[in-house]
């Protein structure tokens, strides 16, 4: 009975994904999702032998006022740093999971534990903690407590993480001899959470949202390593799912920025940036300084105005001050669009969710393949906190380090505005040549503030 | 050995349905998708109930209650804040 439940859950939880991937269906998608673990979980409370329902039930009630809270609070612009604290959060569940059933058989002298399960329980501990702690550091990088923004490269890390990964790996053989809480146990729980530590430091800002995908794929596979641990298919389907489906978001992302998946995990971006920009052309470059009025008179007289949005609009809280900008465009026959590349911001998506919660149709956003054919019909085009992604350098020249990767064509347009705080390259630390063109005008200042600027100079004219 | 090639089994299958069913997803979704398949990731809820539920020693009781605890959080603030996030996705008016 409980396993026809748990296989009720499983469906549901594909056919959550499944509809997930239609604007249509999604919330449909995810209440199918929540009624399947609703499901589950009661069905485990009834039938899955528990003897201490007060413990469990206070663990349910505090996890779910926790998860509650962060639903509720959490800005729209910290999306990327709670899906890594909830991924996590699941790593390290399983992998506690894993330790309370070795300390289990370990205690229960009539049972032992087969093969499958604690080779299973060797795994999970790894993957779990792997988990968690480089959750964590994404977590404690994407807030800026920790790190900033570049990544943390150090001469022979990726040695130090071989080698932390192989003793983890000893450590494992040594648990699977011997299944019990002891020396094996503690060192590759040891182990496996500096190596989660040591494999995410590299990684820097611009490339979290791979890593926000790869630890998502993890938690999944965290989960699926608890199923084979406590034989439970349920756990089995639905934690390979996800690992499944962080995978296919990975490679989404890597294609998005022309890198290898190998590239992005122990590349380091960004590192030899230094000697590259040191080595790029000198001499002065000039750039064409604009202020709200001048910038607000050429849009006015725009018909066609295509805003492309970056992390500095996340930053910036910037995206509700954007959409006042393009009402008043709108306001004035002029065509607005948003430009979004796919990855824009920290996470996949980033910036089509801080858009929704200004209130942007979703038909107004254009995916990068859609919109760059028009730019060369396009007036105006307005960056917003926008670089790496709008830099022509990716096109042109074979020595920037982004070079290959796909990018908006903002420069084909015939102005483009550029709304930055200073001219300090972005989180990779390239150099734009966007900033240098004759057709480009540069609006330094705070985004939001100068969105709103630039709404107030129009409403002015 | 008869279970684990049912689990692979499994397991296989359900690697194929998961890159069969994401394959295709716009990327005005894909924050929801992650959010809300992370909210299923939280599934080891259910083996965080059962180990909480079989503790026999006080150790192993406070494991469980902390596997409890991180996997409902990940669970109900999963999917709380992908329903937040999809109420804000419109069409035109």
């Amino acid at each position: 009975m409980l396993n026809l439940l748990y296989l009720l859950a499983a469906v549901s939880f594909i056919l959550a994904l499944k509809m997930l991937s239609s604007p249509k269906t999604a919330v449909a998608g995810n209440l199918t999702g929540a009624v399947g673990m609703l499901v589950a979980i009661v069905a485990t409370l009834y039938a899955g032998g528990v003897v201490d329902f007060p413990t469990v039930l206070a663990g349910l009630a505090l996890g779910s006022v926790f998860g509650l809270l962060l639903a509720i609070f959490t800005p729209m612009t910290a999306m990327p740093e709670m899906v890594g604290l909830l991924n996590g959060f699941g790593g390290a569940a399983s992998a506690l999971v894993a330790s309370a059933e070795l300390l289990r058989v370990q205690n229960t002298p009539e049972e032992t534990m087969g093969m499958v399960a604690i080779v299973a329980i060797a795994l999970s501990l790894l993957i779990g903690w792997v988990t968690f702690t480089g959750s964590m550091v994404a977590f404690l990088r994407l807030r800026e407590w920790i790190l900033g923004g570049r990544p943390t490269l150090f001469p022979g890390q990726h040695w130090l993480n071989l080698a932390l990964f192989l003793g983890a790996v000893v450590a494992g053989i040594l648990l699977v001899q011997k299944p019990e809480v002891g020396t094996p146990f503690y060192v590759l729980t040891v182990l496996a959470s500096i190596l989660g530590i040591g494999l995410t430091i590299p990684i820097g800002g611009a490339d979290m949202p791979v890593v926000i995908c790869l630890l998502n794929s993890y938690s999944g596979m965290a989960a699926c390593t608890t199923g084979f641990v406590l034989n439970n298919n349920g756990l089995i389907i639905s934690g390979s799912l996800v690992g499944a489906s962080g995978i296919i978001l990975t490679n989404i992302m890597c294609k998005a920025m022309n890198r290898s998946f190998t590239n992005v995990l122990f590349g380091g971006f960004g590192a030899t940036v230094q000697e590259v920009a040191a080595a790029g052309p000198g001499g002065p470059k000039t750039v064409r300084r604009g202020d709200a009025e001048e910038a607000a008179m050429i849009l006015e007289s725009a018909r066609t105005v295509v805003i492309a949005p970056g992390y500095g609009m996340a930053v910036a809280q910037a995206q509700h001050a954007v959409k006042e900008l393009a009402d008043e465009l709108a306001k004035r026959g002029i065509d607005v669009k948003y430009a979004i590349h796919p990855v824009a911001g920290r996470m996949p998506g980033h910036m089509n969710v801080l858009l929704a919660e200004a209130q942007v149709p979703y038909d107004q956003l254009w995916e990068m393949e859609k919109i760059n054919p028009l730019f060369p019909e396009t007036d105006v085009v307005l960056v917003i906190g926008a670089n790496d992604v709008v830099n022509p350098a990716a096109r042109t020249d074979p020595s920037s380090p982004i070079y290959g990767m796909p990018i908006l064509d903002v420069d084909r347009a015939r102005t483009v505005m550029v709304i930055k705080r200073s001219l300090n390259p972005g989180f990779a630390g390239i150099d734009n040549p966007l900033y240098y063109l004759p057709n480009t005008m540069m609006l330094f200042g705070d985004a939001k503030k100068m969105a709103l600027e630039l709404a107030e100079a129009l409403r002015q004219l | 050995m008869e279970s684990l090639v049912m689990m692979l089994t499994v397991f296989v299958l359900a690697v194929f349905v998961g890159f069969e069913v994401i394959s295709k997803v716009p990327p005005l979704l894909h924050t929801p998708l992650m959010s809300g398949s992370n909210a299923i990731s939280g599934v080891t809820v259910l083996g965080a109930i059962i180990a909480t539920g079989a503790a026999i020693t006080t150790g192993m009781k406070w494991l469980g209650f902390f596997a409890v605890v991180l996997a409902m959080t990940n669970v109900v603030g999963g999917f709380a804040v992908t329903h937040r996030m999809l109420g804000m996705f419109r069409r035109k008016k």
